[in-house]
């Protein structure tokens, strides 16, 4: 290492008076180095955890075989717990802390305990070993003419730069379709009955009392029957943003004359998919009609066109256009007139995804 | 004071002024080294003829390495990792990694008859049906999450005693990038069984994505092969959990691990330690017995939890439902400081330009602030170099208190990450202690802010302080609690000068000072500016603020100064205290009263501490 590597930029100037290391202390024998019982009995504290972990594993091998895998049981502090778990767990864990404390017990009781001192070499090559790598990558770089065909060069770097495309693209661009219009769709649309989740039941208007809450999903996308008809991907990506919450509030104080004209006398539906990252905004504060989403604590009032009071969100709930059919239940008017979910870049522009059909 | 008063650590039970041993009898009993060394063992020699096996051992065998509790933090972290890789093993033979949609049909009753993925159904066969397949879960579960733990502690060890100064730069950047991984291993793994709770995480995931600017959309369409959820974002996550970063975690570690060998490990400074040399025990016998014993103990107190304490029962929260959501949802801890930066980041930060949306609110707080952490973390190496102007090799560990700045850099950066993670339970704070949650949420922004202003000062003067406590004991020793009583009437403790193997853990370390002092001119002989002057001026500005408060070590000069003031033998004999007592001067055994050599220790301390 060259001096100046050495040299430190930032030294005290002022205490070149300084201690000397005084060295090593002097070595302080152990009990065990100077008394044969308690080495003895040292020894003998080894071989008990040595002795202590074959036992437990044969214990385990035991608990395997004979207790039965549903035995439950309470353990004082712990409560009710399968006691097949717990006697695996501990008689695993009897094998192995025996191994483990005998042999530190016996490094830190029985072998020698003074300490010894190895040298240090810097990491760096010597003068000689810099000069004679920097004549084989010289003497490598002319022998194989590379300083003189630049065209190997130029074209062993291009095929080097290329050759991993091959392998890359087709693996990158085949893992998913590109996105186009899904996010600006969902399954609702004009003239699709809103039914309760999980029971699918239809919603007569009248029957909505004031401050009633539903967990609403539209017509053939409700429960099982949805798995059956439309696989269980689709009806998965259905669950994921169809989501609708229905809420009956008092007209009068509904804030927003939108709100108003997209709902059937106070009764309101909207997107439960949080605006945020998309979590379902399943808390619902029946006084202060406010919806809580729990991921994130967006929080959304729903007097006021589900606008975000508090938290991280940005964007209030879309809400859904309901009206009642003929036989007075309630239904979509259309699908949402936004993309619900998330925010996402091209959200403001479909024609960045969806080229001209936007 | 004899020599031999000094004991080595380990030693305290053999130590006091018990009848023990200070004439160091003859032991004994003296482990059997006088019989003959046994001879080279000769199956060796046709593996060695063909492998070069005995170099490697002899090299391999005789290392040594230093001892420090501090030390196992790393190991925990490694041991667990190879927990981890032996219960993951165990998992895959059953674990099925598929979202194809599934009737439960298992032992398990509440969950008779329920839709739900495959993925999912084969955890539950997992905890109910394959016998000690729970343990196995719960061991996976525990190892992982004392794996980050370790690995954190570990960082903080060798951030917090600079252990990665030169010449180990590279290898803090290889851990910075291990604990990164780790933490997406974590994530990815937690996510596999489908249940409602890791399914409410993958959704969060799915919405960080789409929030990346320009690219959000088409990348999250890419990993989940399409809408949310989709069916190939659990097998995908899988075989990048099982194999891919497993891969890149070992590959790391083994490089981790090496770098380590080649540099030799890094030693607290103590008697006999130097800059050149590392002083510890050899790998056969102790180090491989203790390094090996931890193995198990580590193990062992895995079993132990697992087989006791619950983690994440699957069971209980139900298939995912991308409908429901439970209150109270918070991923493992390791991702607590990204979902509360989520919970904090206030929704204006989201903005349209040009039509397009522009999410920072929660762009800022998962996908920027995940990587941003760990390359500032990566880079920090170089910055304390570049701006102390250190360029030499360092093998001697610091105590934390001797470089304060750092020390507090460090804390204040882990109040502002506490801060992170204490908001991801606001709402169970809310609830526990009866708050708004708005209060808390709203506290807790401030607090990211306030926090580590606070923390930086409270801590720099903490450590400046333990600083100038040190230099107290060295010059005047160590306080007894034996009050003394002169014939006078008067009354002092007894101090009680230190040894020198004692006395070198106090006065052993450098002083640096501020590049600005020993730097070249800022202008040249012609008074014209030199070109590097504005990013000299910067550094000079930042190495004064990492210098310029400072407590030099002890010289012998002061401590032979403070001799020369007469407390130290007016501690020995009370007559010559007297005597010192009658010229007025270095007694007192009132509280806060100057005595001498304590002011002069002010001055010292006062000169560079401005």
């Amino acid at each position: 290492m060259s001096t100046h590597d050495n040299t430190p930029a930032v030294v005290d100037q002022t205490t070149h008076d300084r201690f000397p290391n005084p060295g090593m202390p002097p070595h302080r024998p152990r009990r065990a180095d100077v008394d044969e019982r308690a080495s003895r009995r040292a020894a003998l504290q080894v071989v008990i955890f040595f002795t202590l972990s074959a036992l437990g594993s044969i214990a385990f091998l035991v608990a395997y075989y004979v207790i039965d895998p549903e035995l439950k049981g309470t353990i004082i502090g712990i409560g009710e717990i399968n006691l097949f778990h717990a006697a695996l767990g501990v008689t695993m864990a009897m094998s192995l802390l025996g191994i483990g404390l005998g042999a530190v017990h016996w490094a830190k009781t029985l072998m020698p305990d003074e300490e010894v001192a190895e040298d240090r070499h810097p990491p760096a090559a010597s003068d000689e070993d810099k000069a004679a790598v920097a004549q084989q990558l010289s003497h490598g770089w002319r022998s194989s003419q590379l300083n003189r065909r630049t065209a190997i060069l130029g074209s062993a770097g291009g095929a080097l730069g290329l050759f991993a495309l091959p392998l890359i693209v087709p693996v990158a661009a085949g893992l998913g379709p590109r996105p186009r219009g899904e996010l600006y769709r969902t399954h609702w649309q004009d003239g699709l009955r809103l039914m309760i989740d999980p029971s699918g039941a239809p919603i007569r208007a009248a029957d909505v009392t004031q401050g009633s809450v539903f967990h609403v999903m539209p017509e053939g996308w409700v429960g099982h029957q949805a798995f059956e008809e439309h696989g269980a991907e689709e009806a998965m990506i259905s669950k994921s943003k169809d989501q609708v919450i229905l809420v009956r509030l008092d007209p009068s104080i509904i804030k927003s004359q939108k709100q108003r004209d997209w709902g059937v006398d106070g009764i309101v539906a909207y997107s439960k998919v949080c605006t945020h990252v998309g979590c379902p905004v399943a808390l619902y504060e029946q006084n202060t009609h406010h919806l809580l989403c729990p991921c994130h604590q967006s929080t959304f009032d729903m007097t006021d066109d589900c606008k975000v009071i508090f938290g991280p969100a940005k964007r209030p709930l879309p809400q859904l256009p309901i009206t009642v059919d003929d036989e007075g239940y309630l239904v979509a008017a259309d699908d949402f007139r936004e993309p619900v979910g998330p925010s996402f870049f091209e959200r403001e522009r479909p024609g960045l995804l969806m080229g001209d059909d936007a | 004071m004899s020599t031999t008063r000094h004991v080595p650590q380990g030693a305290d039970g053999v130590r006091t002024d018990g009848p023990v041993v200070d004439e160091a009898p003859p032991p004994a009993y003296s482990p059997d080294q006088a019989s003959r060394d046994a001879k080279f063992p000769g199956v060796l020699g046709p593996v060695d003829e063909r492998t070069g096996l005995v170099k490697a051992m002899r090299f391999g065998l005789g290392k040594v390495f230093p001892d420090h509790w501090s030390f196992l933090l790393g190991e925990i972290a490694m041991y667990s990792m190879v927990i981890c890789l032996i219960t993951g093993t165990f998992l895959t033979f059953w674990f099925v990694p598929s979202m194809g949609h599934i009737t439960y049909d298992g032992s398990y009753v509440p969950l008779k008859g329920v839709g739900m993925s495959e993925a999912y159904a084969s955890t539950l066969d997992i905890s109910f049906e394959v016998k000690g397949g729970l343990l196995m879960r719960q061991l996976h579960h525990w190892a992982a999450l004392f794996f980050i733990v370790g690995l954190a502690l570990h960082a903080a060890r060798v951030f917090f005693t600079g252990a990665f100064r030169k010449p180990r730069e590279l290898n803090w950047v290889i851990g910075v990038v291990l604990a990164l991984l780790a933490i997406i291993e974590g994530f990815a793994g937690y996510s596999l069984p489908d249940d409602l709770l890791s399914g409410t995480g993958i959704r969060a995931m799915n919405g960080f994505m789409m929030s990346a600017p320009v690219i959000g959309t088409w990348m999250t369409f890419f990993i989940f092969g399409g809408e949310f959820p989709g069916e190939a974002i659990i097998p995908r996550l899988f075989i990048a959990h099982v194999l891919l970063l497993p891969a890149i975690l070992v590959g790391l570690f083994v490089a981790h691990i090496s770098l380590v060998v080649i540099h030799k490990h890094t030693q607290f400074p103590g008697p006999g330690r130097t800059d050149g040399n590392v002083v510890g025990f050899p790998v056969m016998p102790v180090y491989a017995a203790k390094a090996g014993g931890f193995f198990f103990v580590v193990f062992g107190v895995t079993a132990l939890v697992s087989a006791l304490v619950q983690i994440n029962p699957v069971w209980v929260f139900g298939p995912y439902d991308p409908s429901q959501v439970t209150a109270g949802s918070q991923p493992d801890f390791y991702m607590w400081f990204s979902d509360g930066a989520l919970r904090l980041l206030p929704g204006f930060l989201e903005f349209t330009l040009f039509d397009t949306v522009w999410s920072m609110n929660i762009f800022l707080g998962s996908l920027l602030l995940l990587p941003l952490v760990f390359i500032i973390m990566g880079v920090y190496p170089f910055i304390e170099a570049w701006v102390t102007g250190d360029r030499r090799e360092h093998h001697l560990l610091q105590r934390p208190r001797n470089a304060p700045v750092r020390t507090a850099i460090g804390l204040a950066a882990i109040s502002m990450y506490l801060v992170l993670s204490l908001a991801t339970i606001n709402d169970i704070l809310a609830i526990k202690l009866q708050l708004s949650i708005n209060d808390i949420t709203i506290i807790l922004r401030t607090a990211f802010f306030v926090l580590p202003v606070i923390v930086f000062f409270v801590v720099k003067r903490l450590c400046l302080s333990l600083q100038r406590h040190d230099r107290e004991k060295v010059l005047h020793g160590r306080e007894t609690g034996r009050i003394v009583r002169t014939p006078e009437g008067r009354f002092f403790e007894v101090h009680e000068p230190l040894d020198e193997y004692e006395r070198w853990h106090l006065v052993n370390h450098e002083t640096p000072t501020p590049l600005a002092l020993t730097d070249g001119a800022e202008r040249d002989v012609h008074g014209v500016r030199r070109p590097a002057a504005l990013a000299g001026g910067l550094r000079r500005s930042l190495s004064n603020f990492f210098y310029k408060d400072s407590i030099p070590a002890v010289t012998p000069a002061e401590l032979a100064a403070a001799h020369h003031h007469g407390e130290h033998e007016a501690l020995d004999t009370p007559g010559a205290a007297a005597a010192i007592g009658q010229h007025g001067e270095a007694v007192s055994d009132i509280p806060g009263a100057p005595v001498s050599g304590h002011v002069e220790d002010e001055n010292v301390g006062a000169v560079r501490d401005s």
